[in-house]
């Protein structure tokens, strides 16, 4: 019965989203006047995902092997946590994952937008509504989580080892409440153009979600980065792998976003292309779900290829995205763009940001595309790596944080530049390490580069701060300073980490020793070991570097169901970077391949990655903070 | 001015036109090499053991067809496929090996467990050659003809079952 009552909530769930269309768009007879009904219907629509998304859960979490999905995807032994996020660890699952969030995400529309204008609110839950219809067809006609099995199967077939991490019960939440949350900015933007109405306190209004999604984002990224780089056991922290893109995309379009709003919120200005880019920002997620779920690109996200769904969502965001980009191209001409800047001001500078923002995105989506669009056109198959994407895209990305250093201390509207004498240190500071740098290291210029500007970067970012009273100054101003920190940290551990990493890989006995960077590495002994489900061969690795010792354990490990092998990283973190060592295959004659890295300071990119988020969570939390207190006031 | 604001329209329908082809034709995973049909790209590989010359693209093009063989010591199915190899040189192949990321010693071992095919030994140890070929992995192994011409490209270990068509390949490869 509770697969039975989960299904029957997103059948309820789709007749609503329907009405809510109807309400929105309807004729003029039934078009509801008011907000009021819309927003109910929203609310319950939301409160009826969530109530499927529980059900699923709960199944998996029973195990209940009668329950297609269950027997397919888990197992009897699982650890319990892995039951309960193998809910969302395979395809179904995160479907409704992600049309939960979407609810929500409809819900809270409702529920927190109310100062916004009465008619373009109705539009954009009209607009959430039609999203949601698509999805909830999509998961009842295409991909129904729910499924029976009859007779149910004695055991099942368990997940993937790769997934049966940690990693796994946090990653797919929050890049897709990052995705999905986009889906706001997107409703709103059609609700603005559908009413005109694209001003500031719609700005004001769609602010929030882009922010929230942006932490979201920002936070799923940097894990999923994290996860890539430890249990994949490439030594690597990004791979311009298409699923990672996919994640990147929406990520660079919402940062963009994210400034731009700040022009419409604060001058009224950019309004036609602040529209686009909320629908950018979505239509990319769309994307990239597409990209993740169909199989289409190949990419380390290998999952099953399934035509008809495959062309079941493609056909869906066709459909969205066409029809949003389509009302633009006849609405947008309708508004004008505001007030004109001077060269040198706050809202030149983010123009400028915006630009690069885009360009670097349209590098990135060409760069991701562009096998699929050859080999279409000429039947040649090629990809597209790394050295494509840092060669194009990595000085516009320098370009852009030499430009972090300067926007914030301009003023909107009109600047002398007397405060961009401040940078004279920063500028100073990283001229100096990027010579020692030229001096010192061997390596790419990009990375040296790199160094220099974060070393600028991360004094710079805080002059916004001189002369205020710090205890005044408000969260939002913080986060900012916050969050291009982060950038600094970020940029400083990659160009670090890309010019100073070590690699050995070698076939040694147990008893040898082997020399990675300042590490002294010393092979003990391979011993079997077992765990939950799996069993291991496990490495004990001695490592120093003249001081204490400290003792890896890198495994290669054997899950029977079903049956893979997998490498477990064994990684040591100190202050200055990453001891990083993997167990590979043995050789005949008892030696063992090892994998040996030394990653100076690469810890600081997900620091740096974590910290951004953070300035993201400050601004947010400042925000919600002032509206509370206004509110209050009146 | 006007019509630029169909261009994000106009670039959603290229990229829906694309990803309905790819949904039509599904991708085939395998790393093909590009430089199948064009000139070993010119490189020198050091001699990696004394008594061993060192490789050349000059030393692929003597007129005799030949195979590059990619392999290393580090490598597990590289041994299963030194009897092949072996089985090869008997039947008149030339095989060139290109080590890649080795060590001297490591190598020496190698060969003195698992025999040596191999005329000449050139060592690759940042993986540069074995990009430069288009390979991906080890083993791989390329059919060169006398003109120094890539014919053929044959990625995993040589099985015992692929000998014959190997074989077929070099005499063609004349």
């Amino acid at each position: 019965m509770i697969a039975e009552a989960g299904l029957a909530a997103l059948w309820l769930a789709a007749a609503l989203a329907i009405l809510q269309i109807v309400l929105a768009f309807g004729p003029a007879q039934v078009r509801s006047v008011a907000a009021a009904p819309v927003r109910s219907i929203a609310i319950v629509e939301g409160a009826l995902t969530v109530f499927a998304m529980a059900m699923l859960m709960w199944v998996f979490e029973r195990t209940d092997l009668s329950v297609l999905l269950v027997a397919e995807n888990s197992h009897s032994a699982k650890p319990w946590l892995y039951k309960v996020a193998g809910a969302w660890g395979n395809h179904e699952g995160s479907m409704l994952l992600w049309v939960t969030i979407l609810g929500l995400a409809g819900a809270a529309l409702a529920i927190f937008s109310r100062r916004l204008d009465t008619k373009t609110l109705t539009a954009a839950l009209g607009a959430q509504g039609a999203l949601a219809l698509g999805f909830f067809g999509f998961l009842l006609l295409a991909s129904n989580p729910f499924a029976r099995l009859n007779p149910p199967a004695f055991e099942g077939r368990g997940l993937n080892p790769l997934l049966q991490d940690p990693g796994l019960v946090f990653h797919p939440p929050t890049l897709y409440v990052g995705y999905v949350g986009l889906s706001v900015a997107f409703s709103l933007a059609v609700g603005a153009l559908v009413t005109g109405k694209v001003d500031s306190s719609l700005a004001k209004a769609m602010r929030p979600w882009v922010l929230g999604a942006w932490i979201m984002l920002t936070l799923g990224i940097t894990a999923g980065s994290y996860w890539a780089y430890y249990e994949l056991g490439w030594g690597g922290w990004w791979f311009w792998d298409p699923v990672e893109n996919a994640s990147l995309m929406p990520w660079l379009a919402a940062t963009a976003l994210l400034h731009s709003i700040n022009v419409l919120a604060s001058r009224d200005s950019l309004r036609a292309w602040t529209m686009m880019l909320a629908m950018i920002a979505f239509s990319m997620s769309m994307v990239g779900t597409f990209l993740v779920r169909s199989g289409v690109l190949t990419s380390v996200h290998a999952f099953a290829v399934d035509p008809e769904r495959g062309t079941f969502i493609l056909a869906l965001l066709a459909f969205y995205i066409g029809a949003a980009f389509t009302l633009f191209a006849v609405r947008s001409g309708r508004l004008s763009e505001g007030p004109k800047f001077e060269l040198v001001s706050r809202e030149a500078a983010l123009v400028g940001n915006n630009l690069l923002l885009t360009v670097i995105l349209g590098i990135v989506f060409i760069g991701t595309l562009y096998p699929l669009f050859i080999e279409a056109v000429t039947g040649d198959k090629l990809s597209v790596g790394a050295p494509y994407f840092n060669a194009v895209a990595g000085p516009l990305a320098l370009l852009l944080a030499v430009l972090v250093c300067i926007g914030p201390l301009l003023n909107w509207k009109r600047d002398s530049g007397e405060k961009l004498k401040r940078l004279i240190v920063p500028a100073l500071v990283g001229v100096t390490v990027l010579s020692i740098a030229l001096v010192t290291i061997p390596g790419s210029l990009l990375a040296k580069a790199g160094l220099g500007i974060a070393a600028m970067l991360a004094i710079s970012a805080f002059l916004p701060l001189i002369g205020r009273k710090l205890m005044r100054t408000p969260l939002s101003t913080w986060g900012m300073v916050v969050a291009h920190f982060g950038i600094a940290v970020a940029l400083a551990g990659m160009a670090a980490s890309t010019m100073l990493t070590k690699e050995v890989l070698t076939a040694a006995r147990p008893g040898e020793q082997v020399q990675v960077g300042p590490w002294l590495v010393e092979f003990e002994s391979v011993t079997p070991t077992a765990g939950p489900n799996w069993t291991a061969l496990q490495a004990e690795l001695r490592a120093s570097r003249g001081g204490g010792v400290t003792v890896l354990k890198p495994q290669a490990r054997y899950y029977t169901s079903p049956p893979t092998e997998t490498t477990e990283s064994a990684i040591e973190t100190v202050l200055s970077g990453q001891l990083y060592t993997v167990l590979g295959k043995p050789a005949e004659d008892g030696r063992w391949q090892l994998r040996l890295w030394w990653k100076p300071w690469v810890t600081l990119i997900w620091l740096g990655g974590a910290l951004i988020a953070l300035g993201g969570m400050l601004a947010l939390g400042g925000r919600a903070w002032r509206g509370w207190r206004r509110e209050r006031e009146r | 001015m006007k019509l630029l604001r169909f261009l994000p329209l106009a670039l959603v329908g290229l990229v829906v036109a694309a990803l309905v082809w790819r949904l039509a034709n599904p991708p085939d995973t395998n790393v093909e090499s590009g430089m199948v049909g064009k000139p070993v790209p010119a490189f020198t590989a050091d001699a990696t053991l004394p008594g061993k010359p060192s490789v050349s693209s000059a030393d692929l093009s003597d007129g005799r067809p030949k195979l590059v063989n990619f392999f290393a010591s580090w490598c597990v199915p590289c041994v299963g496929e030194a009897p092949v190899l072996t089985m090869l040189k008997q039947q008149g192949v030339p095989i060139v090996g290109i080590a890649v990321r080795d060590r001297p010693a490591d190598l020496r071992q190698f060969l003195s467990d698992n025999g040596d095919p191999f005329e000449r030994i050139g060592s690759d140890p940042q993986s540069k050659l074995q990009l430069a070929f288009g390979s991906a992995g080890v083993p791989e192994t390329f059919v060169v003809d006398g003109r120094g011409i890539i014919r053929m490209q044959h990625i995993g270990p040589i099985e015992p079952d692929d000998v014959a068509d190997l074989v077929a390949a070099v005499k063609d490869a004349r």
